[in-house]
């Protein structure tokens, strides 16, 4: 994606060469015009200084990946593991207000009232169910960053410290982003959330860390029946695409047309 | 004083110099701006700043990944693929263990033997999908921590001693106190041994018609004589046997 003020630069008002325009005016364009062009000149300039770095991540080639993930709800049982297994791997807070993932579980009872509750996220797992009456049906339904390739949270940064890799990862700069929450708002899906010691925003990075090593996301690690699946979304022959050709698939909120990776199997017409 | 037109050709008006500085100054200060402000690397993969994502992926590791246990514990990942919990991962149960696998001996993961920790998975839980083998953890032989009865890397429901009541018991002391109590269970129901051990996959027999409660309760059957009579015939013959009287424990009002 071309950053927005590349586009502008283009568009920037050439220099007057009307006699009537005033000096102050002709300054303070030719400051605009110089402003917008500045970053193109230095993006120039600093081209040969990037190819002189080696890339660190040896060996591992974003640009040949793009990742999602397939959660088929009919499997899941509710036991949490996942939401325990991201907080000790991404060092989330224990505590019941932040979660890069977690479990809700939705009962929708005989006289159609739909019960949502998650407890801890889910991280305990669930106590029986408390309703008086018959249950129609009961189900979980995980939920995480939908890591969206029409991100919402990425086009409100003011800073770019949220960004989409070439794999499809939706990540944080932590030591650039301001704390602004601006993210947090935006995000449909509630996905995102503010470091309570950091002061950053902090989110699922589909773990970064492990896929450039090979390894699955944690959850999926740990998810005992298969309810989650992780692949790619592009190839024919891998975990997410057989999901996906074997199962109807959804996605939360499609009408806000933020593009999910994150995709369901399965899910209710109830679920939000 | 007045100034004399220069002679050697137009004189660089007085302004343009300034305005060259002025501009050159402007190009220093955002250079330097930009210098101080726009943290390196941003911008050279895309709208952000490059050198984080080697800050991101640089983060170590909880879990190891199952792969990696099979490196040393290659009999229980082979007992554990050819069982129930081929689907759960080693570190699903024993918490995140990379340290272990870098430092086995130094470090050592979680051993969940408490009776506590299967229901995690396996209590009752009307939200649960139909078919996910459930128990209820309170009366699921209480007492007795899961691991004393099943393998947690391969779990079967254990051979089962000779009889049937260690998981019908409710149906054995029922009848154990009923008009049939002399019965045995397989006079009415052909039982394979592979039932004690797959009860799901291996299903007994059960009887099927009126004619089968008929062979001793007919008029004209050749049972022993106290067995109680009914016509089969006129006797309710809507309607199988065991709709109106439970067979482990026949009642007659
Ligand atoms: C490099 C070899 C190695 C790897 C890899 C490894 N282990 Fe071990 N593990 C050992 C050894 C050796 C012991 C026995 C240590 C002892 O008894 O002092 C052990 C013991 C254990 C124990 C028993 C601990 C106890 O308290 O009795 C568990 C559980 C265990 N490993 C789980 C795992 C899991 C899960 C993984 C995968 C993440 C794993 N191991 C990977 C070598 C390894
Ligand atoms: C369903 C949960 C579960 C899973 C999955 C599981 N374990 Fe265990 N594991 C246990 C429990 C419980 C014990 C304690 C058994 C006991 O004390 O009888 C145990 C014991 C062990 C021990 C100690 C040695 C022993 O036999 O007492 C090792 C080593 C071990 N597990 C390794 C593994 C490895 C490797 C895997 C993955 C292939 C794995 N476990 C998967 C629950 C599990
Ligand atoms: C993380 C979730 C999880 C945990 C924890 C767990 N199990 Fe399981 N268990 C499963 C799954 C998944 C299956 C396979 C279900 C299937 O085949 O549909 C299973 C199957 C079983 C079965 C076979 C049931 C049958 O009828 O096929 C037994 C017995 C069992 N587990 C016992 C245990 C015991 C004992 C423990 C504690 C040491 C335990 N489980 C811990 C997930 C778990
Ligand atoms: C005294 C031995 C004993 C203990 C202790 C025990 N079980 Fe079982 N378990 C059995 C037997 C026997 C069966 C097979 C009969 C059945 O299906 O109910 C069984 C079956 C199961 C099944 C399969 C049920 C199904 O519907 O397929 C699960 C799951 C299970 N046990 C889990 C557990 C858990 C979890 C614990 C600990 C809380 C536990 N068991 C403790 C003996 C035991
Ligand atoms: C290992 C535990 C176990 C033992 C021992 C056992 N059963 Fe079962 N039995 C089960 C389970 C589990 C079911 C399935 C219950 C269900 O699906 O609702 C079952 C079902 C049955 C059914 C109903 C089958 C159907 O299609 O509805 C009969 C009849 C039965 N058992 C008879 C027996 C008899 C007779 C014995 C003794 C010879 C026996 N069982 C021993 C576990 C056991
Ligand atoms: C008099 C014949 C008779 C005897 C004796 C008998 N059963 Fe049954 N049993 C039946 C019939 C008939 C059914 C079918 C009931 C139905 O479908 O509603 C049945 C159903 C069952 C079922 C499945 C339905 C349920 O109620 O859970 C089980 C399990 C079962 N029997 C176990 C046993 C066991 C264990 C014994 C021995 C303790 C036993 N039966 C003795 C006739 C008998
Ligand atoms: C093997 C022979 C036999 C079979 C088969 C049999 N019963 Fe019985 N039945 C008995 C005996 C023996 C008694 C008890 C007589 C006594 O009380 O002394 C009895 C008693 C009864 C009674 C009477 C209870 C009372 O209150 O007097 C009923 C009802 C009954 N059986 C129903 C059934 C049904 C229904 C079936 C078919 C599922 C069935 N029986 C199959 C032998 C059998
Ligand atoms: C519609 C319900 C119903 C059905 C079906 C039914 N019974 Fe009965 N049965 C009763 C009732 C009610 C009684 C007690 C009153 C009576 O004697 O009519 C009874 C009584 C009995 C008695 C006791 C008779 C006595 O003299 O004490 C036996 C034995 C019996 N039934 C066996 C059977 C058998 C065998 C079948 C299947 C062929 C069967 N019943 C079907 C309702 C039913």
């Amino acid at each position: 994606m071309t950053p927005r003020d590349h586009d502008l630069a283009d568009e920037s008002p050439a220099v007057a060469e009307n006699e009537a325009v005033n000096r102050r005016e002709f300054l303070s364009e030719c400051l605009k015009a110089c402003q917008l062009a500045a970053p193109v000149l230095l993006g120039v300039i600093r081209v040969p200084l990037l190819e002189a770095q080696e890339s660190e991540s040896g060996g591992y080639d974003p640009a040949e990946h793009l990742y999602g993930m397939g959660i088929d709800v009919s499997k899941c049982i509710g036991c949490g593991q996942c939401v325990a297994a991201c907080k000790s791997e991404n060092d989330v807070p224990l505590d019941s207000r932040h979660f890069n993932t977690w479990v809700e579980r939705y009962v929708i009872g005989d006289n159609h009232v739909v019960d949502v509750d998650s407890p801890n996220g889910g991280m305990d797992g669930f106590p029986p169910v408390a309703t008086e009456g018959g249950i129609r049906r009961a189900f979980f339904v995980p939920k995480l960053c939908n890591h969206c390739a029409s991100a919402p949270c990425v086009q409100v940064c003011p800073v770019g410290a949220t960004f989409t890799t070439d794999d499809g990862a939706i990540l944080v700069d932590d030591e650039y982003c301001i704390g602004c929450r601006y993210c947090i708002q935006a995000c449909p899906y509630g996905a995102r959330w503010l470091h309570p010691e950091k002061h950053v925003a902090a989110k699922c990075t589909f773990c970064y860390h492990r896929l450039v090593q090979g390894l699955v996301p944690a959850c999926v690690e740990v998810c005992p029946t298969g309810a989650r699946v992780f692949g790619e979304v592009e190839r024919r022959s891998t975990p997410l695409a057989r999901f996906m050709r074997f199962n109807d698939i959804q996605v939360l909120k499609p009408h806000l047309n933020t593009k999910p990776k994150v995709y369901y199997a399965n899910l209710d017409g109830e679920v939000r | 004083m007045a100034r004399l037109p220069s002679l050697r050709g137009p004189k660089v008006p007085q302004q343009v110099p300034r305005l060259v500085a002025v501009f050159a100054l402007a190009a220093i200060a955002l250079i330097a701006a930009r210098y101080f402000l726009v943290p390196a690397s941003f911008g050279e993969k895309g709208h952000y700043r490059a050198a984080a994502l080697d800050t991101i992926v640089a983060r170590e590791k909880q879990y190891a990944g199952q792969q990696e246990c099979a490196l040393c514990h290659s009999a229980i990942m082979d007992a554990r693929l050819a069982g129930n919990h081929q689907g759960v991962a080693c570190e699903s149960c024993h918490g995140p263990a990379a340290a272990h696998a870098a430092n086995p001996v130094e470090a050592k993961p979680s051993v969940p033997r408490e009776r506590e920790f299967c229901p995690r998975c396996h209590a009752y839980n009307p939200a649960r999908p139909t078919g996910f083998p459930q128990i209820d953890p309170v009366a699921h032989n209480p007492l007795a921590p899961c691991v004393s009865c099943h393998d947690p890397h391969q779990p079967e429901p254990p051979v089962t001693p000779e009889s049937c009541s260690a998981c019908h018991r409710q149906i054995v002391s029922q009848k154990a106190v009923s008009h049939h109590a002399t019965l045995l269970c397989t006079t009415c129901h052909r039982a394979p041994d592979g039932h004690k051990t797959s009860p799901r996959t291996v299903r007994p027999g059960k009887p099927s018609d009126r004619n089968f409660c008929g062979s001793c309760h007919s008029a004209d059957a050749s049972s022993p004589q106290q067995i109680p009579r009914i016509n089969l015939r006129t006797h309710n013959p809507r309607y199988v046997c065991w709709q109106c009287h439970y067979p482990h424990y026949p009642e007659t009002s």
